[in-house]
């Protein structure tokens, strides 16, 4: 591994200084998880390693904010998996950050990591596109908050701007609650990055998101509020036909090795029909 | 460009106090087996995708291959030669892993010890797909994966195994880790 200076400051504002000055001569250390391998095989050179895990403001775990779960930046996709209120109202999260990596990784990795990382194959982006989750950031010019939508590019790019840094995600737990699951495809559970992963939210009036990534340069949301998806009694063909406007949006790459492009799609269909009967159970469960 | 310059960090390793020096862009793997010659945690594929360096971080199970020394300051870590008692008697896992044949060349499994032994300890009685996926992050080329999770089945059945002595490959990595004092600061 090429040698580097390691920081860790222990305020925001250091931090935020840190990654202002030294701009691209910086990388964020949370997890780690996927930052080592890139600095052990060379693809990123950075002289300072700025680790956050000391900041207080990112500090790891998950509490009940203003009508959403607010959740720290440093907190680890196990401790994501393992909560009781993000099982409760987001469901597809805690499934997401269940199957990512293996235990080792899930016990290292940051969900504000993943989501900084913006592979198009994130896990927990899906679920927390559903949910309407806000990015909320830190930068030299203070704090803003960008949804997480409006926060991908396309791989390995954000709508960050230089300086800033993830504090925390922010995510609505409405009282109409929304009732979600998470589905994925990979070629070995424990290891491989997802071929096709999608989530999917359901709530009681009518609307249904469908979001999925993995099969194009970023992940993509799609809103149905005809009525159409949420319904369970709607008849397969008619479902099928909405859920082939909401996959319009899929360009899986032909140069994959994960796998073609017409598996992808074809499992995108799959996923998308079990991860929206899968919803519609819990809302009727949870009604 | 900016000089990497040794850290000083301090951390518990099986129960051991030790202050060190390390090289920012050193790994915990790197310097768990060059720096205190606890050389039971393996390097292999160094993306955190086979688990032979997985060592118990705090508590939780890690590669180490993705840790940074200076990350582990103040922390506690478990390695494989902390998990014989300080005479040399294996745990009871390690003797079942012994006792079902998980052993075959035996390079991933410390590894697998390391993740059975953070699996039983968060839940002394798993479900065979609570094995699986506890276990799905150590690969074994062996293929020894039914021997090891029945290894794990028995030490979940507390089936008293035959006690062996640690063989000599334990003692002297015990040797080399130090005097033992008492397991301060580890979590088990």
């Amino acid at each position: 591994m090429q040698p580097f200076a390691y920081m860790r400051p222990e305020t925001l504002a250091e931090a935020v200084s840190l990654l202002a000055e030294r701009g691209p001569d910086t990388r964020v250390l949370a997890g780690g998880t996927d930052l080592l391998i890139r600095l052990r095989d060379g693809s990123v050179r950075p002289t300072v390693v700025v680790d956050v895990k000391r900041v207080p403001e990112l500090a790891p775990g998950i509490r009940v904010g203003d009508g959403t779960l607010v959740i720290g930046a440093t907190t680890t996709m196990t401790d994501i998996a393992a909560h009781p209120l993000v099982r409760q109202h987001l469901t597809a999260l805690a499934e997401a950050a269940a199957v990512v990596g293996s235990v080792q990784i899930r016990n290292r990795a940051t969900m504000a990591g993943n989501l900084c990382n913006a592979s198009p194959a994130a896990d927990t982006a899906p679920p927390l596109l559903v949910h309407g989750a806000v990015v909320v950031v830190a930068g030299p010019a203070g704090e803003r908050r960008i949804a997480l939508d409006d926060f991908f590019v396309r791989s390995g790019v954000t709508t960050l701007a230089p300086g800033e840094l993830v504090v925390a995600v922010e995510v609505p737990t409405p009282a109409s609650r929304i009732a979600s699951a998470h589905q994925r495809r990979t070629r070995r559970r424990g290891h491989d990055l997802a071929s096709v992963t999608l989530a999917c939210g359901v709530d009681a009036s009518g609307v249904t998101r469908i979001a999925y990534g993995s099969v194009g340069p970023r992940p993509i949301l799609f809103e149905d509020d005809s009525g159409v998806l949420a319904d369970a009694t709607t008849q397969a063909e008619a479902r099928d036909a909405v859920l082939e406007v909401v996959f319009a949006g899929a360009s899986p790459s032909v140069r994959s090795m994960r796998a073609g492009p017409e598996y992808r799609l074809a499992m995108l269909r799959v996923l998308g029909r079990r991860a929206l009967a899968a919803a519609q159970a819990r809302l009727a469960e949870g009604a | 460009m900016t000089m990497a310059v040794a850290t000083s960090i301090e951390l518990v390793v099986n129960g051991v106090r030790r202050q060190l020096d390390v090289a920012p862009h050193h790994t915990l793997l790197d310097v768990l087996r060059d720096d205190l010659a606890l050389t039971g945690t393996k390097e292999c594929c160094l993306v955190g995708e086979c688990g032979a360096c997985t060592v118990l971080l705090d508590g939780r199970s890690v590669d180490s291959c993705l840790v940074l020394a200076v990350e582990a300051d103040g922390a506690s870590v478990l390695t494989v030669e902390g998990l014989a008692s300080p005479d040399g008697r294996l745990s009871a896992l390690q003797a079942a892993f012994l006792d079902q044949g998980g052993v075959q060349c035996g390079f991933c499994i410390p590894g697998q010890l390391m993740s059975a032994h953070a699996l039983l300890a968060d839940n002394p009685h798993p479900s065979r797909a609570e094995v699986e996926e506890g276990m799905a992050g150590n690969l074994c080329r062996c293929g020894c994966y039914l021997q090891i999770f029945a290894a794990i089945d028995q030490a979940v059945a507390g089936k008293a195994p035959e006690v062996r002595a640690a063989g000599p490959e334990i003692h002297a990595a015990g040797a080399t880790a130090g005097a033992r004092t008492t397991a301060e600061g580890l979590d088990q």
